[in-house]
């Protein structure tokens, strides 16, 4: 690979070099490591002043449960926020990076918000450069001069703007409650709840969601995290008292000793009160 | 490497049989894909004509069981006027979803127990739940046989004064329960219908409605849906097969700008 070498400094994005190997690998019989993956339901609604986004708090690797209450929804700005599906790590990694462009991007401009669009903008240029190899896709919501946004940023590249959307193994289920109860020009208390129900119907009905439904308002001109809007699965409460009562073990017979102790040696410190 | 309390057994043989996993025998070439085998014997490959999901709702005098109107050609929409639902007897009604020709050829022996049960002229008519195990059998049968029927049926109607819904798949799995979906439905219509099933017995009304809105979510969300569809509504008074469109809106997109 010799005449590779020049053009290693010119090289950007992801090095699919070891793709054949690895491909060589499976079929040789490695069994690759598996990813983390969030197995989620998460939706956005717009409403009439701001945008609702909502998920659920489960990540799973493969079968098992990893984590009953973790964080879906991630601030990106005060003014944009984002709910991501798919692979853990992807997904901390791309919020990370979101973070410092756009504060990066919002200080360059000297501006006091950054518009939806850039975000939408950049990350999805960022995921067609890596040809879907980072998996994991999100769903951005914001209220910036121009009004409120939804878009969707899927994993390779492309994005939607929406004004409801879903994403995640959950997203069937959350969908059907959306196409069926969303309308426009929704007041918030009314978006709240719908993206609620649509989050509970993902937790209820799909096996990769779980525990409690998590919110995010986003208006003109503040935002409110809520964690733990609705909590669907919780450990059950005990009906009965499972203490023991004094007096359960009867005493056969009681002796008191008392330990002699010697004083071998005293140190005395004056303490600095100052 | 697994722990054997620390004690590592070389295999006794290499390139031979492991226990537990299937042996191709080296002379044997099994691994052609060929429809025919070396017999001449065919087997089912997969469905070609097919119907999509069916959506089923028992209320607290009856059943409502509905499906599109539309039989696929694989990514086509071929034919636009089919009933997937059906009026069996008095006592039950049918909804089909899976391959279309491997129903018509159930719905001839199907055809043939009804008549012979009319011939019986015992004034004793076949039952939901008859019909319901005897699919079961026949599904489960041809599953085992590597041969199976690529069926998604759903089988409805009043076991005497009860109302009845089961579903049989294509495996022979089948089940009973007061909210039924086939296909894309167990994703798109299920959560909804389970939403208001668990609250309560619903009454004819409400399962109307619910019916109304699942087939509205199908048409929206399924690739081979369809706005029209029959629905079959059993109670005490009879069976009503009747034909319903599904009310579209399409106000959201006048509102969609830029992406």
């Amino acid at each position: 690979m010799l005449n590779n070498f020049a053009t290693l400094d010119e090289e950007r994005g992801f090095s699919f070099r070891n793709c054949k190997r690895n491909a060589q690998l499976v079929a040789n019989g490695f069994i690759p490591p598996k990813a983390i993956k969030t197995g989620t339901t998460i939706c956005g609604v717009t409403y009439k002043d701001g945008v609702v986004l909502g998920c659920d708090t489960r990540t799973t690797i493969g079968n098992i449960i990893w984590e009953k209450k973790c964080e879906k929804i991630y601030k990106i700005q005060n003014n944009i926020f984002v709910a991501g599906a798919g692979t853990a790590a992807d997904m901390d990694g791309m919020v990370k990076w979101m973070r410092s462009n756009m504060e990066l991007h919002r200080l360059n401009t000297n501006r006091k918000i950054v518009p939806v669009i850039t975000l939408v903008t950049t990350l999805s240029h960022h995921f067609f450069r890596y040809g879907g190899a980072i998996s994991c896709v999100f769903l951005i919501g914001g209220v910036d001069n121009n009004g409120p946004h939804l878009h969707v940023v899927y994993k390779h590249g492309s994005k939607m703007k929406l004004p409801y959307a879903t994403m995640g193994s959950g997203s069937y289920a959350a969908m059907t409650i959306l196409e069926t109860r969303w309308k426009p020009d929704m007041t918030e208390q009314e978006a709240k709840e719908l993206v609620a129900d649509a989050i509970t119907s993902g937790v209820v009905n799909d096996l990769g969601s779980g525990t409690n439904v998590n919110l995010c308002v986003i208006r003109k001109s503040s935002s409110e995290k809520i964690n733990g809007y609705r909590e669907i699965c919780g450990n059950g409460k005990r009906i009965l008292d499972y203490s023991i009562k004094h007096g359960t073990t009867g005493i056969i017979s009681e002796t008191i000793k008392k330990i002699e102790l010697d004083v071998i040696e005293e140190q005395i410190e004056k303490m600095e009160v100052e | 490497m697994m722990s054997n309390n620390g004690v590592n057994f070389a295999p006794f043989w290499h390139n031979g049989p492991a226990p537990g996993s299937f042996y191709n025998f080296p002379q044997n070439n099994i691994k052609s894909n060929s429809a025919i085998d070396e017999y001449g014997f065919q087997r089912n490959g997969g469905p070609i004509t097919t119907g999509t999901s069916i959506v089923g709702v028992k209320y607290d005098k009856g059943v409502i069981i509905a499906g599109d109107k539309l039989v696929s050609y694989g990514n086509l929409a071929r034919y636009h006027n089919v009933d997937r639902v059906f009026k069996i007897n008095e006592n039950i009604i049918l909804g089909m979803s899976g391959d279309y020709a491997d129903f018509q050829f159930i719905k001839q022996y199907i055809d043939e127990i009804i008549l012979s049960d009319f011939s019986a002229d015992d004034r004793i008519v076949l039952k939901p739940k008859d019909l319901y195990t005897w699919l079961t059998r026949v599904l489960y049968n041809r599953r085992s046989r590597f041969n199976p029927l690529w069926l998604d049926m759903v089988v409805g109607g009043m076991q005497g004064e009860e109302p009845f819904l089961g579903h049989i798949n294509i495996r022979g799995r089948s089940y009973t329960n007061d909210v039924i979906s086939t296909g894309y439905g167990t994703h798109l219509a299920l959560p909804l219908l389970r939403e208001y099933s668990e609250k309560g017995p619903l009454n004819e009304e409400t399962a109307q409605q619910l019916i109304q809105k699942s087939m509205e979510v199908l048409f929206y969300r399924d690739c081979r849906g369809y706005p029209k569809y029959s629905q079959a509504n059993i109670n005490a008074n009879g069976v009503t097969v009747s034909d319903h469109e599904v009310k579209q809106n399409w106000d959201l997109a006048l509102s969609i700008k830029g992406y």
